[in-house]
């Protein structure tokens, strides 16, 4: 069972209170863009073992998007942040790198 | 104008805690920016509540100003002033970037009362229902069972539980299941 805390209400949400959104920090490639970056912004997801950077909406309570940086392999939470920031904050990646000196960063 | 009537025409039940249908209360939904002085005071002003914090709600007489997320409040008044209400602030807060709807009709509401009514919620949601984490004058929205629900806390043993209207029915009869004699939990 995953349990986050929103950041936009404080709440912390059951895995159940909540709508999944995929990969976070997706840049957009628009018209202008090249066939294969098109593909990879529309297919292509890391899906790593270990840290993942997530969005998520709190659709049974405050309903906002948020983000929430992740272990898929441990269910461990480093941190939850707010959805407007294109990558994510010094905060997060310090939280995460304290508890996985060998991760590789974020990219 | 037809009479109107709320979900389940104020139904009760008698288990391990108490189950009423409310009845009709007037429900005003309003969104705004929460930083803006002109609204935390408009709605003040409404309801002579003092404006919530986060996860709080304020009651005053009649009233009751309930926090929804970060740009949304619900403000409870009588059933038969919230089209007056909703217009009244409307009003106030013409010019402004905020929205005001009256969704009396739209909605649902339950009073659960007794002793043992955590148990009787914990049945039904994840959310931490015990005595640390919800407290009188906090509202938690979450999921009761199937169906997305607003409750918050009057006192000690009494709560208020809202939800769609549509699903009032389903509401009522999940609430009674978990409240039935003999299915406490015995925590």
């Amino acid at each position: 069972m995953l349990i986050l805390e929103c950041p936009y209400c404080g709440v912390a949400a059951d895995e159940t209170e909540l709508s999944p959104g995929g990969e976070a920090h997706l840049v957009r490639q628009g018209p202008g863009s090249s066939d294969q970056e098109l593909e990879s912004y529309l297919f292509g997801r890391k899906n790593p073992k270990g840290v993942h950077f997530e969005r998520w909406r709190h659709s049974y309570g405050c309903g906002k998007w948020f983000h929430a940086a992740r272990c898929t392999m441990t269910l461990e939470v480093f941190a939850t942040y707010s959805a407007q920031t294109p990558v994510p904050p010094k905060n997060v990646i310090n939280a995460i790198k304290a508890k996985r000196p060998d991760w590789e960063g974020w990219t | 104008m037809s009479e109107a009537i709320s979900v389940l025409n104020g139904a009760t039940f008698d288990g391990f805690v108490s189950i009423k249908e409310a009845g009709l209360r007037g429900m005003i939904s309003v969104r705004g920016d929460f930083a803006a002085a002109s609204f935390t005071k408009a709605v003040s002003a409404l309801t002579g509540a003092d404006f919530p914090a986060v996860n709080e709600a304020k009651f005053a007489g009649d009233y009751a100003i309930l926090w929804m997320s970060p740009d949304e409040l619900l403000i409870l008044c009588a059933y038969e002033n919230a089209q007056a209400d909703a217009d009244k602030l409307a009003a106030d807060l013409a010019g402004e970037h905020a929205l005001v709807a009256n969704v009396s009709d739209a909605r649902a509401l339950f009073a659960m009362s007794g002793e043992l009514l955590r148990e009787a919620l914990m049945k039904l949601t994840p959310a931490n229902v015990s005595e640390d984490a919800f407290k009188p004058g906090q509202v938690r929205r979450t999921r009761l069972a199937q169906a997305a629900a607003a409750v918050w806390m009057l006192e000690d043993g009494s709560v208020e539980i809202m939800c769609f209207r549509s699903v009032g029915d389903y509401m009522f009869k999940l609430l009674c299941n978990a409240a039935n004699p003999g299915a406490e939990l015995g925590l």
